[in-house]
């Protein structure tokens, strides 16, 4: 006759081995999931919708719309993000995403402002689609015409994705007469008006996003854009020093060294990276590192375009 | 009559506390709370919002939940277990023992409401550090949410007083779902004319109406909730759960319980 002892040894052995068969059978099974998530790869949840039509969401959310509207922004943020790792060139379902969020709750202004410079530039850096980011912006303004953010990005985007500066000057304007709008819209405004030089309003813009904005993703956007602005700005002008000393002298320079002797130039010049530029035999300046300086138009190596012209090509 | 009434709230409520199914869901919306601020993380700029958002919806769907299902086996579970004929065997009238069980579930969800409730402020405050004069309006969010608990709780007591447990549930759970699309079923009543608009017409006030009760959205962005709103709602919320208990104690006065 088994004792008590006997009853719970054999209960902690049939406890031992179910833990262990769960164990492994569960282990097993993530590991054989792992292998058919690699043998389907991109087949996977990639680019469906499933249900297109806001106005059904909306229906079937219960009246939790707000949280609905989280989820698809959330997953319009995490396709962007995806796709742009990847260097993508399509950005099929960004558009549609960022149409049923703002439709769920036309109050999300995030997503009106970050969906739009998503949606507005070039690939592999956005979906390339302007047109569509000035409508998202337009219905954001319909829907919430007292934040004054929303006419900022139409301003920005009528600017500098669709280069037209009295379509920016009038969201300025319109942005500026709402009531505690950012001061900074009215000069904006004007500058647009005055067709101010087009690095110094792109300078204005990008500073206004950077101080602006409370997104790390976006700051660090405008970052890369105001360095690609100084980038463009020195280079020139190092060009230019470089070909006052080859007037003076007859020769061009063999390097920094000697164009700081003539008085030309007070140290060796670096990129907003620190990095110093290089000085060609031929009077051209370059960055040393063009991939760490995305946006950039001047002081690119001979036959490499600027990042949008090679996207252009590539779409 | 009062303290009748009283001592069956009182037994209702204790009786759902021991329940253990209650402190899952409980423990499931905090957990939802808690997963809120996770979520918040992978995406962009809306940490609060869908604090917020996720927060209440938990709150307001297991809130729902916990009415529904402790709701639909009040007067069923009673007679399973026979404890009916001994509470209706001393003084006690049969509308008394409904609205004794009306109120004790109504005070067990008030009392899961503010567990959760405080959970989710705690959130809150570790996501933002401070809050807001706007946060206010969150109370009043969930001071709709109770009252849509009301309704429901009254709603599924109702179905209770004459179904089974099972078909309650169905019925409870159908009635939420066509409440939440209430003002749709008016707005279609208005397109049509005739009887094609008057049974829709009659259904949409037939049946409890909750999107004015969810603010959730508008709140979650700071939006100001209307003092009339609150005191309609609150008197269409009593109102309406007032009449359904009420339909309930008929139903149960007249019901043959041998």
């Amino acid at each position: 006759m088994p004792t008590t002892i006997d009853l719970m040894n054999h209960r902690t052995a049939i406890t031992v081995t179910l833990a262990t068969v769960m164990t492994v059978c569960l282990a097993s099974a993530v590991v054989l999931l792992r292998r058919i998530d690699g043998m389907r790869s991109g087949a996977t949840l990639e680019e469906v919708l499933y249900i297109p039509s806001p106005k059904i969401l909306k229906r079937m959310s219960l009246g939790y719309n707000g949280l609905l509207a989280d989820v698809y922004w959330t997953r319009a943020v995490q396709y962007f993000g995806a796709k742009h790792r990847a260097h993508a060139m399509q950005y099929q379902l960004l558009a549609p995403l960022l149409e049923v969020t703002t439709e769920l709750d036309p109050h999300l202004i995030v997503a009106y402002q970050f969906g739009s410079t998503f949606l507005a530039q070039k690939p592999p850096e956005g979906a390339g689609r302007p047109d569509k980011a000035v409508a998202l912006v337009e219905r954001g303004i319909q829907a919430n015409p007292n934040r004054w953010q929303l006419y900022y990005e139409l301003g920005f985007l009528e600017y500098m994705e669709r280069h037209d500066p009295a379509a920016a000057a009038r969201a300025f304007e319109r942005g500026s007469q709402v009531p505690g709008a950012h001061q900074f819209l009215r000069v904006l405004a004007a500058a647009m008006a005055q067709q101010a030089g087009q690095i110094a309003t792109a300078r204005m813009l990008w500073t206004t996003t950077y101080e602006t904005t409370e997104d790390k993703m976006i700051r660090f956007n405008a970052l890369k854009h105001l360095r690609a602005l100084r980038v463009d700005e020195d280079v020139p002008r190092l060009e230019e020093v470089a070909a006052e000393f080859k007037r003076r002298n007859g020769r061009p320079a063999s390097g920094w060294a000697e164009l700081i002797s003539a008085g030309l130039l007070r140290g060796i010049p670096v990129d907003p990276l620190g990095r110093p530029y290089k000085l060609l035999p031929d009077g051209r300046v370059e960055v040393a590192d063009p991939d760490s300086l995305p946006f950039i138009n001047q002081g690119l190596l001979p036959g490499k375009k600027p990042e949008s012209l090679v996207v252009e090509k590539k779409s | 009559m009062i303290n009748r009434i009283s001592a069956i709230s009182f037994n209702t409520f204790r009786e759902a506390v021991r329940d253990r199914v209650l402190y899952n869901l409980i423990f499931f919306a905090l957990l939802l709370v808690a997963a809120a601020l996770l979520f918040g993380q992978i995406s962009i700029g809306i940490e609060r919002i869908v604090l917020i958002n996720l927060g209440l919806t938990a709150v307001s769907i297991f809130g729902i939940v916990i009415a529904i299902f402790i709701g639909i086996g009040l007067v069923s579970k009673e007679m399973d277990k026979r404890t009916l004929y001994t509470v209706l065997a001393r003084p006690v009238r049969r509308w008394e023992f409904i609205l004794g069980k009306f109120f004790g579930l109504v005070g067990t969800l008030v009392v899961n409401t503010i567990f959760m409730a405080i959970g989710f402020f705690a959130a809150l405050l570790y996501l933002v550090h401070h809050f807001q004069r706007s946060d206010t309006y969150l109370l009043v969010a969930i001071y709709f949410i109770v009252l849509q608990f009301v309704i429901v709780t009254a709603v599924a007591l109702l179905f209770s007083s004459f179904s089974s447990p099972l078909l309650s549930a169905v019925f409870a759970f159908a009635l939420y779902i066509i409440g939440t699309f209430a003002e749709d079923l008016r707005a279609f009543a208005a397109l049509a004319h005739g009887p094609a608009g008057w049974i829709p017409t009659a259904a949409a006030y037939l049946v409890p109406n909750f999107s004015a009760l969810n603010v959730i959205s508008s709140v979650a962005h700071g939006e100001s909730v209307a003092r009339t709103l609150i005191a309609y709602n609150t008197g269409y919320a009593l109102l309406y759960a007032a009449a359904a208990t009420s339909a309930a104690a008929l139903i149960f006065e007249h019901r043959n319980l041998k």
